[in-house]
């Protein structure tokens, strides 16, 4: 069984209420697409699905138990990326990409020569990412997808500075994993394309004057 | 420990150490700054022997303090701006492992090379050999406590924009009782007195901030990141 719930979780950012009384339910091979606005809330809601931040009220289940009891249990099943690139750029994407594989306990190296060569890094493994591109930097953090054995992916724009190649080869990634039973949420302002299974959108609705109270 | 643990260990540690080699430039400023801050003291008093023998041990361990302190930033500022410490407190492992492999890290880049450099500084502030020998004697056991102490300070501080000064506030209080023990053992060698009651000290202190450090700075990140 395979279930990531949420039941009536708030989040507040400083004086502002960003949701309330949010329930979500997803299940193996559901994809949920986060929509809303800028500053509607959908990173902060991803970061408290993660685990990364606490609801001001409510909590996340995870088969049924509550993330933060569960601690590496619930971790074991997750990949979140965020906006953040978490590449380091003194380090070259093997050596990104074998500490990202210790951390989540891969670290075959020629899974990982792998994943970078069909991501079209071959040539860049041993070129510090500092001197790759944006869209580059963004497609090694991306092979994570490919190596990755998590339940759970958490991504935070995954489509930024990515080409159309790139793109058709991570709706690719996202049809693996819902089609092996995984659960997939992603913030995007962009509809996802070509994937078929249990789509299903959110939208955070945009904060009304009246809401903000200071 | 579990074998993932410890290969989870060996990886931040590597990594880290890796990533300070490819800075090697950068690690070489608090060392400076460490040999810098000794050699104002008998530029700014007076060159006489018995005065400086006297100060020694004390300005060593000070400017000691004040170069660890300084850097502290390099422990966790660069993986909280580049997303990685989000992905190092996801990972399933236990936290307060990688942040103990970070902190031997930073001492092995830090608080080793100034253990290394005390001799000279012994040599400019005129102290016998026995007593250089004692003063790397406390560096070895006190610098490992400096750089776990730091690393609480560091964390709680890291989420902060200009976190520095705050980070001096907390932290130097802290580092007060190595400095007293470890000045007051090189004193009592100096004096040919018995010194192992303070070593025993340091030693405790140094096994109690290894054994909570790692746990409370470890807690600090996870709210540092909300």
């Amino acid at each position: 069984m395979t279930s990531l719930t949420t039941r009536d979780i708030a989040c507040t950012r400083g004086y502002r209420d960003l949701f309330a009384g949010l329930n979500l339910s997803l299940k193996a091979g559901d994809l949920l697409r986060v929509e809303g606005p800028n500053g509607s809330g959908k990173t902060s809601l991803l970061r408290i699905l993660a685990g990364l931040a606490q609801p001001a009220e409510g909590e996340v289940l995870w088969d049924d138990l509550v993330i933060s009891s569960l601690d590496s249990d619930y971790r074991n099943q997750l990949l979140y990326l965020g906006h953040k690139p978490a590449i380091k750029y003194e380090l070259t994407p093997r050596e990104n990409l074998t500490f990202a594989g210790h951390l989540a306990d891969f670290s075959d190296r020629q899974s990982i020569d792998a994943a970078l060569e069909q991501l079209g890094l071959y040539g860049f493994e041993d070129i510090l990412c500092a001197h790759l591109s944006a869209g580059q930097k963004r497609r090694v953090a991306l092979s994570l997808l490919m190596l990755s054995q998590a339940k759970v992916w958490i991504l935070d724009e995954p489509y930024t500075s990515l080409d159309v190649a790139a793109v058709a080869f991570l709706e690719q990634q996202f049809q693996r994993h819902l089609e092996s039973g995984g659960i997939l949420l992603l913030t995007s302002h962009q509809p996802v394309g070509r994937i078929s299974g249990h789509l299903r959108s959110l939208v955070l609705p945009e904060l009304s004057l009246q809401q903000v109270d200071v | 420990m579990n074998p993932s643990v410890s290969q989870a260990f060996m990886a931040v540690l590597k990594r880290d150490l890796m990533l300070s080699y490819r800075h090697r430039n950068e690690l070489l400023n608090p060392l400076f700054f460490f040999v810098l801050v000794v050699m104002l003291f008998p530029l700014g008093t007076s060159p006489d022997k018995s005065l400086l023998l006297t100060m020694a041990p004390g300005v060593i361990w000070v400017a000691a303090l004040l170069a660890a302190m300084l850097s502290l930033e390099i422990l966790f500022r660069s993986d909280y701006e580049d997303g990685t410490l989000e992905q190092i407190i996801l990972s399933p492992h236990p936290l307060a492992m990688l942040v103990l492999a970070k902190v031997v890290a930073h001492w092995l880049v830090t608080g080793f090379p100034m253990l290394l450099l005390a001799p000279l500084l012994g040599i400019f502030m005129y102290l016998p050999e026995q007593g250089i020998i004692t003063l790397m004697l406390t560096l070895l056991i006190g610098t490992p406590v400096l750089s776990l102490v730091g690393a609480i300070g560091m964390a709680l501080t890291v989420g902060l924009r200009r976190g520095g000064m705050l980070l001096s506030l907390l932290v130097l209080p802290l580092y007060i009782p190595v400095l007293i023990f470890s000045a007051s053992t090189v004193d009592a060698q100096l004096a040919n007195l018995g010194i192992s009651g303070q070593v025993y000290f340091l030693c405790a202190m140094l096994v109690l901030a290894i054994t909570l450090a790692p746990v409370a700075a470890a807690a600090a990140l996870k709210i540092s990141i909300e």
